[in-house]
C-alpha cells in the first residue's frame, strides 16, 4: 500500500479507483451531540469580513462586482488570486480576482456578451469575432437544428428554462478521487481505458475515444492549476488539509471551465472526515484547526460566481450556482453515514453566517443518530439554510454513495450523469388542450389543431381526454428539443475535467421536469366536483373562468383530489418515455420550479381552478398559496403521495412556519420539526426545505435588503438571498403559506 | 353511528398539548369569554363539518407516523357540550394506542350520578387534562365568561382526586385578570391538587379579532393591550410556578 494511505484500511480501493470502498472500510460513525464543535478562528473571521464586504459592493455594482471581457475562461487562463494570501488555508479562485465573472463562450456568445452588457461590460470584439464565425457554441448548434414548433413552444413558455443558453450543468464529479488517488494515477486509469477501447470504429467509440482524450487534456490541466498556486496534488493526499484543497482544485477547475446552472460539490463530508479522524488521532491537527479548514473551503465555495444575462435571472434568481453537499444518510447495511464532519460542514453556518451556498443537503432517515437530527433542526430553526431529502427512498435506487445534484437529483457519484431538462409547463398544456393548441396569451397556434372544447361549461371526461392528447403532443417536443440541446452540448461545450472524474461506463438520466402540477390538479378537481363556466375573449379562446360551487384542493390529503395529481404525473412521465432519449438516457422527471414558478405563472392565462392570468405557481410540488387548509401535516402528507418511482429526478416542497407554531420552548421546536421529518420520510415525502422565521422578518428584509445581506431563506429546493430576488418573486414568497398558531 | 359537529382539524398542533399532534376542534361552547379567540365554534348549530369518530380517527392514523411524539387533542369550542361523542372518539383512540388530551374548562361538570357516570367513562379514556381556569373570582369569572366558576373548580378537585395527569392553563388579560390578589389564590389553589404536571400562563392575543369582524360582533377587548414578558413574569410569580416546572 502507498506511503500516503498509512494509516487507512485496505481494501478494493486500493486497487481500483473505488472512493465508496475507501468511505466505507475507513470512516468514524458519530453518534455524540454538537458540544465538540469549535467556533471561527481570527484568520476566518477577517477573511469572511473582507469577502462580506465584497459581496456588499457586489450588491451595490447591480450584481456583478467584476467580470472577464478578454480572457476566455480555462482551467489555466488565469494566474494564482487570493482574497488575502497570509491568512488562507484553502486557495484558489476563478479568476484573478475575488468575486470577478469568468468569461466563458463556448455555451454561447451572444449570451455572454449579454450578461456583460447587461452590467456594463464589453467582450472584447475579436473574441466575439471568433465565436461567431470560427468557433461555434452550444447555443449556436442548438437554433441550427431546432424545429420552428420547439422555437414557437419556447417563446410562448410551454417549455421554458432549456439549457440552450447556459451550461446545463447537473454533472458532479467525483473531486474526492483527486484527493484520495491524486491526478497521476487518475491520468494512467484514463489512459488505461483509451489503450482498451475496442478496435472497431463506430461512431460511440470514436466519440469515446475523443472524450476520452480531453479528460486526459483535463487532468494534465488539472494538475498545472494546482502548480500556479504552488501544490502539487499528483500523488495522493496526506493531510486533511491537503485532502480539502485536492478536493477543492478538482471542484475550481469544472468550475473555471462550466458555468452549469447546478455545480453541485457531490458527498464530501464523510469523505474528508476519515482524513481528520487520521490526522486528529496522529496529534497534528486540533478540532479548531480542523473547523478552520472546513469553513474557509466552504467560504470559497460561497465565493463561486457566474456571468448570467437578465433572462436567466429572470428564472433562477438570486445567483445561484447550487452548489450542493450532501450530507450523512445511511450505509447499506443501515449504518448512519454521520460524521463529526457532518456536524463541522453545518458548523459553518454558526461560524461565517448563514448562505445558500454550500447548498446543505441532509440525507434524512429516522435511523440517523438522534444528536443529529437535533443538531439539525436546530441549525434549521436558527439559520433556515438547509434542505432535507428521503434517504430512504434514494438508497435501494442508488446506493450508499449518491448525492444530490442542484436540489433533488440525485445519482451516484462519479458512475451516473442527468441531461438536465429544465421544466415543461403542464398547467398551460392544459389551456392548450381546452383551447386546441392556441395560446391563451399569444393567440398562436402553438400546439396541434386539436379540436377545442366547446359548450359554456367544462366536462371532465372530455378535457381528460383532451389534456391526454395535448400531453402527448408536448412530450414528444420536449424530449426531442432536448435531444438536441445534449448533442450540441457534448459537441460545443464538453465537461472534460467533470467527466474525467467519472468512471468509463457512465450512466445517463435524461432528466425533464413538471411545472404546475398543483394549478393542474386544482383545475381538473375544480371541473371534476364543482362547475366550471368558460369565459371567452373576442376571438373565441376560452381565456378566464368561473368556478361554481366548492372542489377538494390539492394539500389537503383528500384524496380526490391527490389521486388526480398522481394520474396527471404518471401519465406524463409515460408518455415522455415513449420517446427515444439521446445516448440511451433514461427519461426521469422532477417536480421542482426554483423561482421559475412566477414567471411560469406570468406567463400562463387563467386557470380553471380559479387562479387568475399572470398569478405565480406554487413552487415545485407545493400546493397552490393558501389553499392548505388544515395544518402542514395534512399540506405534506398529499405531496408524499407522489410516487418517487414516477418522479426520480426529484420533488421538491417548501414548508414555511412561524417559530411559534413550532413549540413554545427551543427543545420543543426542535423535538417538533424531527418529529415533522420523521413523519414525513415514513410516508415516503421526498424533499422539504425548511423555513422557519416570522413573515415580519421577511418584509422586514423586503425594506430594509441592506440589513440582511446574509438572510437566508428556502425557495424551492434552494436557499437563495432574499434581498437578491425580484420584487415579484419577493411577494410571491411572503404570500406562500404561513403555518401559523391560532 | 353517532357525529360529532366539528369546527375544524389541525393536523400540525405543536401547542396544543405534548409532542405533535392531531388537534380536533369541536364546535359550540356554552361560555362567552370576552377574550376568546374562536368565536366561530360558539353557535354549535354553525358546524363546518359532521364526522363520525372513525372518519376523524382515519384522518389520523393514515398519517400516523407523523404523531409518535404525540397524540391527539380534542379542544374547540367546548368538547364536553358533545361528551357521549368525545368518548366515542377517545375510546376508538385508545383502542388503536392513541394518546388522548383533552383541552377543556370544565364547565358542564356536575356531582349529579348520571353526569358523573359520563364523566368517569371519559375520564378513564382521557391520559392527559388540560385546564382551563379562567378566572379565581366568581363574580370576575361570571363577567368575564357569563358562567360562575364552580363546576370548573370542582372538576379540577375532581381530577386531582382521580390522580388524572393534569395541565393547568390560564390567559393573562390585563386589567381582567391580572389582578394581584387573584394570580396568588390561583396559586393557593392548585397548591391544594395533586395531580398538576405543568402550568402555564397564555398571554392574550388580537388574532381572533378579524373572526369578530366576519360574525359582525363587536370585539368585546378593544382597546386591551397585549401582556408584555415582564407581565408574564409578575404572574409567574405570583401564582408560583418556577421556569423549571
Amino acid at each position: 500500500m502507498r506511503e500516503e494511505w498509512t494509516g487507512f484500511k485496505e481494501g478494493r480501493w486500493v486497487h481500483e479507483i473505488n472512493v465508496r470502498s475507501f468511505i466505507h472500510k475507513n470512516y468514524t460513525p458519530y453518534y455524540g451531540s454538537e458540544d465538540f464543535l469549535e467556533g471561527p478562528t481570527e484568520d476566518t473571521t477577517e477573511l469572511w469580513q473582507k469577502v462580506s464586504e465584497l459581496m456588499k459592493e457586489e450588491i451595490a455594482a447591480g450584481g456583478a462586482l467584476d467580470m472577464d471581457t478578454k480572457t476566455v475562461s480555462t482551467i489555466t487562463s488565469h494566474g494564482a488570486a487570493y482574497i488575502n494570501k497570509d491568512k488562507e488555508k484553502i486557495v484558489g479562485l476563478q479568476t484573478d480576482k475575488p468575486l470577478k465573472r469568468a468569461l466563458m463562450p463556448a455555451g454561447g456568445i451572444r449570451m455572454a456578451v449579454k450578461a456583460c452588457r447587461d452590467h456594463g461590460y464589453e467582450v472584447d470584439p475579436e473574441i466575439v469575432d471568433f465565436f461567431t464565425e470560427h468557433r461555434k457554441t452550444h447555443n449556436a448548434g442548438v437554433f441550427d437544428a431546432y424545429t420552428p414548433e420547439m422555437r414557437k413552444c419556447r417563446t410562448n413558455h410551454i417549455i421554458t428554462g432549456l439549457p440552450d443558453a447556459y451550461g446545463r450543468g447537473r454533472i458532479i464529479g467525483d473531486y474526492r478521487r483527486v484527493a484520495l488517488y491524486g491526478v497521476d494515477k487518475l491520468i494512467e486509469d484514463k489512459q488505461f481505458q483509451k489503450d482498451t477501447t475496442v478496435s472497431t470504429m463506430s461512431l460511440e467509440v470514436i466519440r469515446e475515444r475523443e472524450e476520452l482524450s480531453e479528460q486526459i487534456r483535463a487532468l494534465e490541466m488539472l494538475k498545472k492549476l494546482a502548480e500556479i498556486y504552488g501544490c502539487d496534488i499528483s500523488k495522493p493526499a496526506t493531510t486533511l488539509r491537503e485532502a480539502t484543497q485536492a478536493l477543492y482544485f478538482a471542484y475550481l477547475a469544472a468550475v473555471k471551465e462550466q458555468n452549469g446552472a447546478a455545480m453541485s460539490l457531490g458527498r464530501t463530508s464523510t469523505f474528508l472526515d476519515i482524513y481528520a479522524e487520521r490526522d486528529l488521532k496522529a496529534g497534528v491537527i486540533t478540532e479548531k484547526e480542523v473547523q478552520e479548514i472546513i469553513d474557509q473551503f466552504v467560504m470559497k465555495l460561497r465565493m463561486v460566481r457566474f456571468a448570467r444575462t437578465p433572462d436567466y435571472d429572470q428564472i433562477f434568481a438570486g445567483d445561484p450556482t447550487w452548489v450542493t453537499e450532501s450530507i450523512g444518510g445511511l450505509d447499506t447495511d443501515g449504518k448512519p453515514l454521520v460524521t463529526k464532519m457532518s456536524f463541522r460542514y453545518l458548523n459553518t453556518l454558526n461560524n461565517i453566517g448563514a448562505a445558500p451556498e454550500p447548498n446543505l443537503t441532509v440525507l434524512w432517515s429516522e435511523h440517523l443518530p438522534e444528536n443529529f437530527k437535533k443538531f439539525c433542526a436546530k441549525i434549521s430553526i436558527e439559520h433556515h439554510a438547509v434542505q432535507y431529502e428521503n434517504d430512504d427512498l434514494m438508497r435501494p435506487v442508488h446506493g450508499d454513495d449518491y448525492a444530490i445534484a442542484c436540489c433533488v437529483s440525485s445519482m451516484r457519484v462519479g458512475k451516473e450523469m442527468q441531461f438536465f431538462g429544465a421544466r415543461a409547463n403542464l398547467a398551460k398544456c392544459l389551456l392548450y388542450a381546452i383551447n386546441g393548441g392556441v395560446d391563451e396569451i399569444s393567440g398562436q397556434q402553438v400546439g396541434p389543431e386539436y379540436r377545442a372544447v366547446t359548450g359554456d361549461y367544462l366536462d371532465y371526461e372530455d378535457v381528460m381526454k383532451k389534456y391526454r392528447d395535448m400531453m402527448r403532443w408536448l412530450a414528444r417536443v420536449y424530449v426531442n428539443a432536448l435531444n438536441i440541446i445534449h448533442y450540441m452540448h457534448d459537441k460545443y461545450s464538453y465537461e472534460r475535467l467533470q467527466m474525467a472524474l467519472h468512471d468509463r461506463d457512465v450512466k445517463r438520466w435524461f432528466a425533464t421536469g413538471i411545472a404546475g402540477l398543483s394549478v393542474v390538479a386544482d383545475s381538473l378537481s375544480a371541473i371534476k366536483y364543482a362547475k366550471v363556466r368558460v369565459i371567452r375573449n373576442e376571438n373565441g379562446i376560452a381565456s378566464d373562468y368561473v368556478v361554481e360551487g366548492d372542489f377538494p384542493k390539492f394539500g389537503n390529503d383528500d384524496d380526490r383530489v391527490d389521486s388526480i395529481a398522481k394520474e396527471v404525473l404518471h401519465t406524463f412521465i409515460s408518455y415522455l418515455r415513449e420517446n427515444a432519449a439521446y445516448r440511451n438516457g433514461e427519461i426521469t422527471t422532477s417536480i421542482l420550479t426554483i423561482t421559475s414558478n412566477v414567471t411560469y405563472g406570468k406567463n400562463t392565462g387563467s386557470t380553471p381552478d380559479g387562479r387568475k392570468a399572470g398569478e405565480p405557481f406554487a413552487p415545485g410540488a407545493n400546493p397552490m398559496h393558501g389553499r392548505d387548509e388544515n395544518g402542514a401535516v395534512a399540506s405534506l402528507a398529499s405531496v408524499s403521495k407522489l410516487p418517487f418511482t414516477d418522479s426520480q429526478d426529484g420533488i421538491s416542497n417548501t414548508f414555511t412556519i412561524v417559530p411559534s407554531a413550532l413549540g413554545k420552548t427551543d427543545d420543543e421546536r426542535e423535538n417538533n420539526l424531527v418529529a415533522l421529518l420523521d413523519g414525513y420520510t415514513a410516508k415516503r415525502g421526498f424533499h422539504l426545505n425548511v423555513n422557519v422565521f416570522d413573515k415580519e422578518l421577511l418584509l422586514d428584509a423586503q425594506k430594509h435588503p441592506e440589513l440582511y445581506p446574509q438572510l437566508t431563506i428556502r425557495v424551492s429546493g434552494y436557499a437563495v438571498n432574499f434581498i437578491k430576488l425580484t420584487k415579484a418573486q419577493q411577494d410571491e414568497v411572503i404570500s406562500r403559506t404561513f403555518h401559523s398558531a391560532l | 353511528m353517532q357525529k360529532g359537529k366539528i369546527h375544524s382539524i389541525e393536523s400540525f398542533g405543536t401547542v396544543d398539548g405534548p409532542g405533535v399532534r392531531f388537534v380536533v376542534f369541536f364546535q359550540g361552547c356554552p361560555m362567552r369569554c370576552l377574550y376568546c379567540h374562536n368565536p366561530d365554534t360558539w353557535e354549535i348549530s354553525h358546524a363546518k363539518y359532521e364526522l363520525t369518530a372513525d372518519e376523524i380517527l382515519e384522518r389520523m392514523t393514515r398519517n400516523i407516523p407523523f404523531y409518535k411524539t404525540g397524540g391527539i387533542t380534542a379542544t374547540g369550542g367546548e368538547p364536553l357540550m358533545q361528551i357521549d361523542f368525545l368518548t366515542e372518539l377517545f375510546e376508538k383512540a385508545k383502542r388503536a394506542g392513541i394518546h388522548t388530551c383533552l383541552d377543556t374548562s370544565g364547565i358542564t361538570f356536575r356531582f349529579d350520578s348520571d353526569i358523573l357516570a359520563k364523566f368517569n367513562t371519559l375520564l378513564s379514556v382521557t391520559d392527559l387534562v388540560m385546564l382551563d381556569i379562567k378566572h379565581m373570582d366568581k363574580e370576575e369569572h361570571k363577567k368575564l365568561c357569563s358562567h360562575a366558576n364552580d363546576a370548573p373548580l370542582e372538576f379540577a378537585r375532581y381530577l386531582s382526586k382521580l390522580g388524572k395527569p393534569t395541565r393547568i392553563r390560564y390567559v393573562l388579560v390585563p386589567g381582567y385578570t391580572d389582578g394581584e390578589d387573584d394570580l396568588t389564590a390561583l396559586g393557593e389553589f392548585i397548591r391544594t391538587l395533586d395531580n398538576i404536571e405543568q402550568v402555564e400562563v397564555l398571554p392574550y392575543h388580537e388574532l381572533g379579532k378579524t373572526k369578530y369582524e366576519a360574525l359582525r360582533i363587536p370585539y368585546p377587548l378593544e382597546g386591551v393591550r397585549v401582556p408584555s414578558s415582564a407581565d408574564i413574569d409578575r404572574a409567574k410569580r405570583l401564582i408560583g410556578i418556577n421556569d423549571t416546572n
